[in-house]
């Protein structure tokens, strides 16, 4: 992944504010981490509010997909220079392990391609280690898209 | 493990069981035999404020939830089954309306299931959202 700074300071930096200032990414309790060209990174400190099964304790699914499609989708933002409004059409989660719980979740994900028309993403959510990451995903987000418009 | 849900109203106890469906504010009842969820709108599910939508992880997890608790429901399994992987196309904006979701089971053999899901608001054959998932049932 590259190192480079993302593409324009000042429009990441008020989608960025605005992502982790939405309702359910403040519910859910989004912290920005960091980002390049091409990548993002947030974490998610654990909380019992979030947990899926009560049994083991271990997050909720649908908490990793909140933070893969906010991710994802903010990674396509460090690679653009003028504000549009992004859509996700698809996204796809593979669940490699459960999360442990009480250790904050971090979610990494790259925009590696990116069309006139469309961002191709992929994400990694993990605990200490990417290496040994918590899920896996890909997804496609429309540009442009009339359906959602952002800030 | 979980008591095994048997009827509808155990449906609702196992929701209540489940912290983050109650903070998303997952519900369920019985129509023509089948659970059908629904998720009435809640300020705290918007995803975008400006159009404004749910956000898209909500949609996820209100149909992760719904899959898991119907596979609870048709098996009558007492452990809640693993997530293997979770596939969802977005169709459409999930405005600030009541959402609802129903589920099929595609297979199930004696390991893992494959779950179909669709969600919608007003209108049933206008879907916001479907997916699928396959789950570890032991």
């Amino acid at each position: 992944m590259s190192e480079a700074p993302v593409a324009s300071p000042a429009l990441f930096n008020q989608i960025s504010d605005w992502f982790m200032a939405l309702p359910h990414c403040q519910v859910l309790g989004f912290k920005f981490g960091e980002a390049h060209y091409g990548s993002m990174t947030v974490c998610l400190p654990f909380k019992d509010e979030l947990i899926g099964n009560p049994a083991t304790r271990v997050i909720h699914g649908g908490v990793v997909t909140s933070l893969v499609d906010s991710t994802s989708a903010g990674a396509i933002y460090t690679m653009l220079t003028e504000l549009e409004a992004i859509a996700t059409l698809d996204l796809r989660l593979d669940y490699l392990r459960p999360a442990k719980p009480d250790f904050p979740i971090y979610c990494t994900a790259e925009c590696y391609k990116l069309t006139k028309q469309i961002a191709f993403t992929r994400a990694t959510a993990y605990q200490e280690d990417i290496n040994d990451p918590i899920a896996y995903s890909v997804g496609t987000f429309m540009r442009n898209s009339a359906r959602e418009v952002a800030a | 493990m979980s008591p095994p849900i048997t009827s509808f109203d155990s449906l609702s106890t196992a929701i209540d069981a489940v912290p983050y469906a109650k903070l998303l504010g997952i519900q369920s009842r019985e129509e023509n035999g089948q659970p059908l969820f629904f998720l009435p709108f809640q300020t705290h599910n918007i995803g975008n404020t400006i159009l404004p939508a749910l956000h898209g992880g909500v949609i996820g997890g209100f149909l992760e939830t719904a899959a898991i608790l119907h596979v609870m429901w048709a098996s009558e399994i007492c452990s809640v089954p693993k997530i293997v992987d979770f596939s969802i196309d977005y169709l459409r904006t999930g405005r600030p309306v009541e959402l609802y979701a129903q589920c099929e089971i595609i297979r199930q053999g004696k390991r893992v299931a494959n779950v179909l899901m669709t969600a919608w608001q007003e209108d049933r054959s206008k879907p916001v959202a479907v997916a699928r998932a396959h789950f570890l049932l032991a």
